[in-house]
């Protein structure tokens, strides 16, 4: 359950709903709340509030190791005294999407050796060098997301194939020059790994994706006539 | 001339033939049949100011900081009279330099600083001719920290480079690491470099050939005992725009820039001053030769600081070759060597992880984007060094010598047959240990020495930049001791030697 609710922010897509209760309101009231819903607009918007509230909870925790459920601050940063029973346990999801990680921050997670799932996505400041730390999930880490980072290109995806332990990747919204080539890489790299997201662009016609012999169809400027012919004007 | 029409019309006769019409105010004047004065400068004043501006825009650069390429010092002034420090050399560590004596110094324009480059196409820079990896894989702390230091500031490249209203500063760097592989024979000697990097802090593994066999399914492990892999901080990068970075900063902080050769040093020794102690000279003027041209300036200047690269060596004789009178000066051993460095393309070769691997027969490749190709090279045996007159490639030591180790070593390579493209570029080489200079001219205390580096200058510049400006302002470096690393040893009998040079 917590690698779904963990995968439930790699695509940006809808939450599933959570199987098991979690509010005051399930049950026959929440039958009743619907058909209200069906009627007047200010209830309808009053449980889209309260499953955006949900939402954000569920966004801002961290999974531990045999738990269920998802654990984290409210909204004021206080953590519930229950945590505290999981001083021992190794922590093995951390969603930290949207958030303001940078390089040095993730001193605080290289500890995490048994960390299974990282989520990325979203990060303004994670970029090739800070993708170059994780190597020290090696032995763990199962599921990565590093979608929509502005910083990340094809050069810090090189360093992922310290990861073999890597099941999912998700790299959609990147910034890459040619994303059909860079996905074969990918997987010829992880070959166990199942890469989420970058497709060829939408205006090409579907077509075999290039053979290696052959040149690939986009340019890659850097190598014509060899890498670096001086660059004077 | 301009007349004063005198009530307009019919005053004067008519008279034809000539119509100059500055003929004095007199009857029988002709009227005018050219065009009046007057109305000629009017007229002409649009004409005119157009050629003026066509005129005025062919001096300006054609472009936001590029330079012309027919005549790349045409918009350089020459170098002041005065300065307070003349860098020689406009590569990398020159720029370095530069920059950091204008960051550290404490009040703000307190200090003119001018870089003197003779060659603004960079043409034969090693800099810009550099395959552009960063290691931390040295066996000497020194060199270790240096690196450390440099990849932190790569990294944080903007803090300390970024110009407002440019675009982010993007070196394009790789993270992908270095790959030392050993044989029996040297496994001892990279076992040791490895522990005092880790105490240094620098993140390398040590792979046995069964790791690195399923680490890199690619590599032929035969003859290899041990291999040290990079971790972090370690990759490549595009020299190119480390150079402009540090360049449009320094100037952005005050920085001259001019293009010129420095010809000689005009030095205070014991022949022409009383009280100056023999075998030691004092640097008062630097003489730069304009480009294109036989005149010299003269810059008076406090401290020299001699980072021309290859040529710092040369450039030291021959500034110096004037006051041999009293002063007989050692040679300093640093001297172009000449490298080669060859592109192929290989669709069926090393994936997206290859590292920038190093054999044990010295022979190195590294990929180059992700397009399937490949650049590499090997520095040439002892004693069979190509002639460093000029930058031609010899294209049958890539078949001789290159290609054969490359492809035991990888059997991917062994199909292709030719090389895409190649270039030749020189390393500073020390001659003494292949180890960085840093630091006073013993004979010619105000010139600094800063070059020799070996083919990780480009790799160590901004650390090494920054320890000379402190060594220069301050006179002591907090953050690297590089006492070991002054010119003094290298007229001694103990070499500095460094076991990890490619």
């Amino acid at each position: 359950m917590a690698a779904a609710l963990a995968i439930r922010g790699l695509r940006g897509g809808r939450i599933p709903p959570p199987p098991h209760p979690t509010g005051p309101l399930r049950g026959a009231a929440s039958g009743a709340l619907q058909r209200l819903g069906e009627w007047f607009y200010e209830v309808e918007v009053v449980l889209g509030w309260a499953e955006r509230l949900r939402r954000r909870r569920l966004r801002r925790k961290n999974a531990f190791e045999g738990q269920q459920r998802w654990l984290c601050a409210d909204s004021r940063g206080r953590w519930s005294p229950e945590v505290l029973q999981f001083h021992h346990v190794p922590v093995v999801a951390v969603d930290l999407s949207g958030s303001q990680l940078t390089y040095d921050g993730l001193d605080n997670f290289v500890l995490l050796t048994k960390l299974q799932h990282l989520d990325l996505s979203g990060c303004p400041h994670v970029d090739d060098w800070a993708l170059g730390r994780l190597h020290v999930f090696g032995d763990s880490l199962q599921e990565l997301s590093v979608a929509r980072c502005p910083r990340v290109t094809e050069r810090g995806l090189a360093t992922l194939h310290q990861l073999p332990k890597l099941r999912c990747l998700d790299v959609g919204g990147l910034a890459v020059q040619s994303p059909g080539l860079l996905r074969i890489l990918l997987e010829e790299m992880l070959p166990q790994c199942r890469v989420l997201g970058m497709e060829m662009e939408e205006g090409d016609p579907p077509e075999a994706p290039p053979e290696l012999g052959q040149p690939p169809p986009l340019c890659d400027s850097a190598v014509i006539g060899g890498r670096v012919v001086p660059k004077w004007h | 001339m301009l007349r004063a029409v005198r009530g307009g019309r019919a005053v004067w006769a008519p008279r034809g033939g000539s119509g100059s019409g500055s003929g004095g105010a007199k009857l029988g004047r002709p009227l005018r049949t050219a065009a009046p004065q007057r109305s000629d400068i009017f007229r002409e004043l649009g004409p005119r100011l157009s050629r003026l501006g066509q005129a005025l825009r062919g001096q300006l650069p054609e472009s936001e900081g590029a330079w012309n390429s027919l005549r790349p010092h045409q918009n350089s002034p020459p170098p002041p009279e005065r300065a307070d420090v003349v860098v020689v050399g406009g590569g990398v560590l020159g720029w370095s330099v530069a920059y950091w004596l204008k960051t550290l110094e404490n009040r703000r324009h307190g200090m003119r600083v001018v870089v003197v480059e003779r060659d603004p196409t960079y043409s034969q820079a090693s800099t810009v001719l550099s395959v552009g990896g960063i290691r931390q894989q040295f066996s000497l702390p020194e060199n270790i920290r240096l690196s450390l230091q440099s990849a932190t500031f790569l990294r944080t490249i903007n803090e300390h480079l970024w110009v407002p209203n440019e675009p982010p500063i993007d070196i394009q760097f790789q993270p992908s690491g270095y790959l030392f592989l050993a044989s029996e024979h040297g496994a001892a000697t990279l076992e040791a470099g490895v522990k005092v990097q880790r105490e240094e802090g620098a993140k390398v593994a040590l792979l046995s050939p069964s790791q690195l066999k399923a680490k890199f399914p690619w590599i032929n492990t035969e003859n290899v005992a041990v291999a040290s892999y990079g971790l972090e901080n370690e990759g490549w990068f595009d020299p190119w725009s480390l150079l402009n970075a540090f360049r449009r900063k320094a100037m952005s902080l005050g920085v001259y820039s001019c293009v010129g050769e420095v010809t000689s040093f005009v030095a205070d020794t014991a022949d022409n001053t009383p009280g100056m102690p023999r075998g030691v000279g004092r640097v008062k003027y630097v003489n730069v030769r304009l480009p294109d041209s036989p005149e010299q300036q003269p810059v008076s200047c406090a401290i020299v600081v001699a980072a021309a690269g290859a040529w710092t060596g040369k450039l030291l004789d021959s500034a110096t070759a004037g006051l041999q009178g009293s002063l007989t000066l050692r040679r300093l051993p640093i001297e172009p060597r000449k490298r080669y460095v060859y592109v192929w393309h290989c669709p069926g070769g090393p994936g997206l992880e290859t590292p920038f691997l190093i054999d044990t027969s010295g022979a190195y490749f590294r990929r180059e984007g992700i397009a399937g190709n490949y650049l590499g090279s090997m520095s040439p045996p002892e004693g069979r060094e190509p002639d460093v007159g000029n930058l031609e490639v010899d294209h049958d030591f890539f078949q001789e010598e290159v290609w054969p180790r490359l492809a035991h070593r990888v059997p991917a390579f062994r199909s292709l047959k030719q090389v895409k493209s190649a270039w030749a570029g020189y390393y500073d080489y020390n001659a003494f240990d292949q180890n960085g200079v840093l630091g006073p001219h013993p004979q010619l205390p105000n010139v600094f020495v800063l070059g020799g580096f070996s083919g990780h200058g480009l790799q160590q510049s901004p650390a090494a930049g920054r320890v000379a400006a402190e060594l220069l302002l301050h006179g002591s470096c907090a953050a690297v001791d590089v006492g070991r690393l002054a010119p003094g040893r290298l007229w001694g009998s103990e070499p500095l030697l460094e076991a990890a040079i490619v």
